[in-house]
C-alpha cells in the first residue's frame, strides 16, 4: 500500500490542457460552459464500433489516459446509448452491425450528437476508399446515421478526437 | 521429402529467410484426414485453414491447410474438384478447424463433409448461396440485411438460464455476440457468434496491386499491425525470391518488439482496472502513452502502421533516435518492475487473479493455441525462440529469445508472462539498437506472376499467418489473413467455464483477443 501511495504521489498530474475546438480558436473554459448551457450536464459518450481495425478504439481508451484526462473535462464513456448524448462511432460499416448500429442511435434520445472516428468511418483518404459499398459493408457512417462531424485519421491522434467532440458541442 | 513416413505428400522448404515453411500439394481430399491425424499424433498444431477458387486458372478449387509443427510449419494444399469442392471435417481431430472450416464455406463455397454446418461469417448481409470469393461472383444480389436466426447450443435444466450479450459491449470494445448459460451466478457454457466486423478484406484484395494488399493486410487488427504488416512481406519476399536486408529486419524486429510492449502495457493497466484497481490503469496508460509518443516521434506513426513494406521497411533509426530508444527503455523497465510488485503484493487484485480463467496445457496443446495464452499454460511455443528441430529467422537466430512461460494458465499467469515479456522485450530492444547492421532499408520487389508464399510471425498475441498468391499479371490473386484469435477464441470458452459471470471481463482481457483479426 505504501509503495502505491508513493507511486501515486511520484507521478503528480500529468494531465495536460485540451486542444482548441478545430478552427474556431475558442478558450477550453468557454467549450466547458457550452457543454453546461447546451446539455445542463456533463456530457455523456456511447462508443459503437461498427467495423473498424480497434486502431481507432484503442485511440479512444487513450482518451481517458492521465494525460487527456476526458473525464477530468466532464465528458464520460457509458455503457448504454440511452444514457448517451453522443454516439462516437467507427467503422466501415459492416453489413453484419449495419441493424445493431440504427438501433444503437435509434435508442440514444434526443437531442443527439454522432461523431464519425477514422479514415473508414468518414470515408475518406485512401484507407476509407478501400471499404463499401461491397457484399460485407455499406460504408462510411454517414451511409447509415446522420453524422454531425467527422474526425478523419488512421487512426485519429486523442487530440484530434477530443478536438472532434468539442467542435460537436459547439455546434448544438 | 515426407514429413510423415506413412503419408505420401512430398513436401519442399519454401525459400527465403522467414520461419521454416515446407510446402506439399496433393489432389486427394482424404489425405488431409489422414495428415492432420499424424501431426496431432506429433503433438502438432492446425494454424490456418481457408479456401480459394481456382477455377479461372483451370484449377477447380482448393483448400489450404497451415499445420504447426515442432520443426516449423506445412503449408498443404488439397485440390479440389470443380463439381463437388467437398473435404473431410477435421474439427473431430482439431477443435480449432471448426471455425475456419465454416468461414471457408461461406466465403467460397468450399465445405467440409459433416461436422457444424451452421454459417460463421455470414449473418443476414447476403444470400446463402452467393460466395463472395467465387471468381465470378459479381455484385452481390440485393438483399435486406435482415437479422438471421442463429441455433445457439441450448444448455437445458433447473435453474438454467441464458445470458446474451452483444454484439454491441458495454465498453469501449470490437462488436461481438457472447450466449452465457448460467445457473445463478455460475457459467455452465459460453457461446460465442463473432463476423460482425467481417468487412470483406480478402474479397478486397483480390486484383489489388501489392501496395493496396499491405494497406488492407495492415488493418485487419489494428493492434497487430506490425505483425501482420511483416507475415505479409515475409509471404511475399518468399514468393519473389528476395531477401530484405540485415538492417531492416532488424528494424523489423525493433518494430515488433515495440508493438508487444505497448500491447502488455496497456492489457497490465485494463487487467489492474477489471479487478478495481484502477490505479493500474491509470499508471500502465500514462507508459503505454510515453511509448506511442515515442513511436509517434520516432517512427512516424502512434502504433506503427505501413512502417513494414514488402522488401523492407519505411523508416529508419539514427544516432540520436536510438539514445532517446535507449532512454525509455531504462525508464519503462525501472516503472514496471515497481508496478509489477504493487501488483504482486496487491492481495485483492492476487485474489481476483489466482485461480481464474485457467486452462490446463493440455486442454492449450488440443486447441492449437498459440502465443502468451499457450505459454501461460505451460506450452513452449514461441517462434522467435529456438526450440528442438526450429531455428528462428533472422534478426532472431541470433538473440537467444528466452520464452516467458508458466504452467498454471490462469489470469494471474497470463498477466505473469506479460510482466516477463515487457522485460525480455526490453532486452531485445536494447541489442536492436546497439547492434544495428548498416545497410539499404529497402529492396525492390518485382511481383513474380503465380508465385505464392506464407508468411509466419510471432505476434504480440500469437502465430500471425499471411498466405499470399499473385495472378498472371502480379497482381493478388488470393491473401489470406490469419490471426491467432481463431484459435484463442475457442480457449476463452473453456476458460470460463469453473468461473462465474462477474469474472468474465478479467479473464476476457487477460487474453484480449481480436474480432477484427478474425472476422477479416
Amino acid at each position: 500500500m505504501l509503495a502505491l501511495l508513493k507511486r501515486i504521489a511520484k507521478t503528480g498530474i500529468v494531465s495536460e490542457p485540451a486542444p482548441e475546438a478545430g478552427e474556431a480558436k475558442r478558450e477550453i473554459d468557454r467549450l466547458h460552459d457550452e457543454i453546461l448551457a447546451i446539455l445542463g450536464r456533463a456530457l455523456t459518450i456511447r462508443e459503437v464500433d461498427a467495423g473498424s481495425c480497434n486502431a481507432c478504439e484503442l485511440e479512444i481508451h487513450a482518451l481517458n489516459n492521465p494525460y487527456y484526462n476526458l473525464e477530468g473535462r466532464g465528458i464520460k464513456f457509458v455503457a448504454s446509448p440511452r444514457h448517451a448524448d453522443m454516439l462516437l462511432v467507427t467503422g466501415p460499416v459492416t453489413k453484419n452491425m449495419e441493424n445493431a448500429l440504427k438501433i444503437a442511435y435509434e435508442c440514444t434520445p434526443d437531442p443527439k450528437l454522432v461523431v464519425a472516428v477514422g479514415d473508414c468511418g468518414c470515408g475518406c483518404g485512401e484507407v476509407g476508399r478501400l471499404f463499401g459499398p461491397n457484399y460485407a459493408t455499406v460504408g462510411p457512417i454517414e451511409a447509415v446515421i446522420p453524422v454531425d462531424v467527422k474526425v478523419p485519421g488512421c487512426p485519429p491522434t486523442p487530440t484530434a478526437l477530443l478536438q472532434g467532440i468539442l467542435a460537436a458541442v459547439r455546434r448544438r | 521429402m515426407f514429413l510423415f513416413d506413412d503419408i505420401p505428400i512430398d513436401f519442399a522448404l519454401q525459400p527465403g529467410l522467414g520461419s521454416p515453411v515446407w510446402r506439399g500439394r496433393s489432389n486427394d481430399a482424404d489425405d488431409l484426414k489422414d495428415f492432420a491425424a499424424s501431426v496431432h499424433l506429433a503433438g502438432g498444431r492446425l494454424s490456418a485453414l481457408w479456401g480459394s477458387d481456382c477455377r479461372d486458372i483451370g484449377q477447380g478449387f482448393r483448400l489450404d491447410v497451415v499445420f504447426g509443427l515442432n520443426e516449423g510449419h506445412a503449408w498443404l494444399r488439397i485440390d479440389l474438384p470443380e463439381e463437388a469442392p467437398v473435404y473431410p471435417d477435421i474439427s473431430s481431430i482439431f477443435p480449432a478447424a471448426n471455425r475456419m472450416q465454416r468461414a471457408a464455406r461461406d466465403l467460397t463455397g468450399i465445405r467440409q463433409a459433416g461436422g457444424d454446418q451452421r454459417p460463421w461469417l455470414r449473418h443476414g448481409g447476403w444470400p446463402a448461396d452467393w460466395y463472395p470469393l467465387r471468381h465470378d461472383a459479381s455484385v452481390p444480389p440485393e438483399s435486406e440485411n435482415a437479422p438471421t436466426d442463429y441455433p445457439f447450443v441450448v444448455v437445458a435444466g433447473d435453474g438454467v438460464h441464458e445470458i446474451p450479450v452483444g454484439p454491441i459491449h458495454a465498453g469501449i470494445i470490437e462488436p461481438g455476440h457472447f450466449r452465457f448459460s448460467v445457473v445463478g451466478e455460475r457459467i455452465l457454457r459460453l457461446e460465442e457468434r463473432l463476423g460482425y466486423q467481417h468487412k470483406g478484406i480478402e474479397q478486397r484484395a483480390r486484383g489489388a496491386d501489392l501496395a493496396t494488399g499491405a494497406l488492407l493486410v495492415g488493418r485487419v487488427s489494428g493492434d497487430s499491425t506490425v505483425a501482420f504488416a511483416w507475415a505479409y512481406a515475409a509471404a511475399l519476399e518468399a514468393a519473389c525470391g528476395i531477401e530484405p536486408s540485415p538492417r531492416a529486419l532488424v528494424l523489423r524486429a525493433l518494430l515488433l518488439e515495440r508493438e508487444r510492449v505497448a500491447n502488455h502495457l496497456g492489457d497490465l493497466g485494463a487487467l489492474g482496472n477489471d479487478a478495481a484497481l484502477a490505479f493500474g490503469l491509470a499508471q500502465f496508460m500514462r507508459l503505454k502513452e510515453d511509448w506511442l509518443r515515442l513511436n509517434a516521434a520516432l517512427f512516424g506513426h502512434r502504433y506503427l502502421m505501413d512502417r513494414i513494406v514488402p522488401g523492407g521497411v519505411a523508416c529508419d533509426l539514427d544516432a540520436a533516435a536510438a539514445a532517446a530508444l535507449l532512454v525509455q527503455c531504462d525508464a519503462i523497465e525501472r516503472e514496471v518492475r515497481e508496478l509489477r510488485a504493487i501488483y504482486d503484493e496487491h492481495s485483492g487484485l492476487q485474489d481476483r487473479f489466482v485461480t481464474t480463467g485457467a486452462i490446463d496445457a493440455a486442454l492449450a496443446r488440443e486447441l492449437s493455441l498459440t502465443g502468451f495464452a499457450a505459454r501461460a499454460a505451460g506450452l513452449i511455443l514461441d517462434g522467435r525462440a529456438h526450440r528442438h528441430g526450429y531455428t528462428p529467422p533472422p534478426p532472431y537466430a541470433s538473440l537467444g529469445v528466452r520464452p516467458a512461460t508458466r504452467e498454471e494458465g490462469d489470469v494471474a499467469a497470463r498477466a505473469a508472462v506479460r510482466f516477463d515479456e515487457i522485460f525480455e522485450s526490453l532486452r531485445l530492444l536494447r541489442r536492436l539498437v546497439t547492434e544495428l547492421p548498416t545497410g539499404e532499408l529497402r529492396r525492390e520487389l518485382a511481383p513474380v506472376p503465380n508465385a505464392e508464399g506464407l508468411g509466419v510471425i510471432e505476434g504480440w498475441r500469437g502465430e500471425v499467418i499471411v498466405g499470399v498468391r499473385l495472378d498472371a499479371t502480379g497482381r493478388i490473386a488470393r491473401l489470406h489473413p490469419h490471426d491467432p484469435s481463431w484459435q484463442g477464441w475457442p480457449a476463452l470458452e473453456h476458460a470460463v467455464m469453473k468461473d462465474i459471470v462477474p469474472d468474465f471481463p478479467l479473464i476476457n482481457k487477460s487474453f484480449n483477443l481480436s474480432y477484427s483479426g478474425q472476422d477479416i
